[in-house]
């Protein structure tokens, strides 16, 4: 049991620089999912556009965000934009030059276009009867988008949805590498101080708690929000 | 295009490792995969509960957190007696990644093959391995290649996290040449840019491999 105590007085001794680093990666969820979201709803409609040009823009945006790896869209927001004078000369600057909303603007990109996809799915699979009812009814396109098929394509995507919040989760580990102080960044800088890796395995256990929570909170959402689906009891 | 300044080929040649490290990952993976799903589905309960719950950790935890265990780790428990490189490292930290996800698409696609076929080829006389590798394992990879094919595409990002460690892949390289030439964005555009063939490169091959996995199967 003697690795169990060192890891518990590990976690005593550094109580106050874990609590900061736990803060800096629930904020950085939060707030990308958040912005990610919000940004997800127009690419979502965009990819289901009649319009092809509307369609191919969206289809591009997730394709290329998706594809890349965010270590690399990290890298080249943070250290690639301040090569460029007109940049550190823009109002920009003060926002590109900090590393947290660096760390802030590449997870929020990354959350819209991986949602964008799961939402895309979710509002294809409303099905059409309800869609027709709800035109049959007079409700207006926006409406009709606002009431009937977003509120579904949520709930339909809301599994998905929680595996993406996991997803995001884990990202965030990343922006240690942007300098940031998060669970990871805390637990790597006490490693070099230390030469031992007691304190990865607390930061496991950190974000192994936090997956549990993502998910019990997702599953709570999916019967709330899918209530009316459920047979009467 | 502002030029790579000659730092091309070394780009190139670290596309080169992001792919050996990818196909080193995939390869401990889809072993670690078929095993851990053979282990999910076994009928004991003292090889299926300790598995099952190792493999769910290994999901709950940064793919990056786990390489630095992997990394750090090894020299701490083995002493001097073996270190992993980057490389290895990288390998075996992604390989088990991989195969924690792989192994619940391994274990759906054994689940989905009918019954009645691994039972029509015992009536038929052939020996549990035979039916193994000749029936069910044959038709579960037809179900499992979309899913491993998700798989591998997040496997292919995931190898970036390895530059961390000093290894010399793509966006290793793509570090060095911006240190030097103090003009970071070209190269990581480029970085991105290898990163995006690859993912794109894989999708027809892929599609090749669903093809020839489902050519005995009527469509």
């Amino acid at each position: 049991m003697s690795f169990l105590s060192d890891l518990v007085a590990l976690v005593v001794d550094n109580q106050s620089a874990f609590l900061r680093g736990l803060r800096i990666t629930i904020e950085l969820l939060l707030y990308s999912s958040a912005i990610g979201v919000a940004l997800a709803v127009p690419l979502a409609l965009a990819r289901v556009s009649a319009n092809s040009w509307i369609r191919n823009g969206a289809y591009g945006y997730t394709y290329l965000f998706r594809g890349t790896p965010l270590l690399t869209q990290l890298f080249l927001i943070y250290y690639g934009l301040a090569q460029f004078e007109w940049v550190r000369d823009s109002f920009l600057w003060p926002i590109l030059r900090d590393p947290w909303p660096c760390a802030l603007i590449a997870l929020s990109i990354n959350m819209s276009a991986y949602v964008a996809e799961v939402l895309r799915g979710g509002i294809v699979g409303v099905p059409s009867g309800e869609r027709e009812a709800a035109v049959a009814m007079g409700m207006s396109p926006a409406l009709l988008h606002r009431r009937i098929i977003l509120p579904r394509a949520f709930g339909i995507a809301l599994p998905a949805l929680g595996n993406e919040m996991v997803v995001q989760m884990k990202s965030t580990a990343l922006v240690s590498t942007i300098t940031l102080l998060d669970v990871t960044g805390v637990a790597r800088r006490i490693v070099t101080r230390t030469y031992s890796t007691d304190a990865l395995f607390v930061a496991g256990a950190i974000y192994i708690s936090m997956t549990y929570a993502i998910s019990c909170g997702f599953r709570f959402a999916e019967r709330r929000m899918n209530r009316h689906l459920r047979p009467p009891t | 295009m502002i030029g790579l300044e000659g730092f091309g080929p070394q780009l190139l040649a670290g596309a080169a490792v992001t792919l050996e490290l990818a196909f080193a990952a995939v390869t401990l993976g889809l072993i670690t995969g078929l095993l851990g799903a053979s282990a999910k589905l076994a009928d004991l309960a003292w090889v299926r509960s300790p598995i099952s719950i190792l493999l769910n950790l290994l999901r709950g935890i940064p793919e990056f957190l786990i390489l630095l265990i992997v990394y750090f780790g090894a020299s701490e428990l083995l002493g001097d007696a073996w270190s992993p490189g980057p490389f290895a490292a990288g390998a075996i930290a992604l390989g088990a990644v991989f195969g924690a996800y792989s192994s619940e698409t391994f274990r759906g696609a054994f689940m989905a093959v009918p019954p009645g076929q691994m039972e029509a080829a015992r009536a038929f006389g052939m020996s549990r391995t035979q039916v193994i590798f000749r029936i069910h394992l044959p038709q579960a990879w037809r179900f499992a290649l979309p899913g491993l094919a998700n798989l591998w595409q997040g496997l292919l990002k995931d190898t970036s996290l390895v530059s961390v460690l000093g290894l010399e892949e793509t966006l290793r390289k793509a570090n060095i040449a911006a240190e030097v030439t103090k003009h970071p964005f070209p190269f990581y555009l480029a970085a991105l840019a290898i990163y995006l063939a690859f993912i794109t490169v894989s999708n027809p091959a892929f599609a090749w491999l669903e093809r020839r996995a489902s050519r005995g199967s009527r469509k």
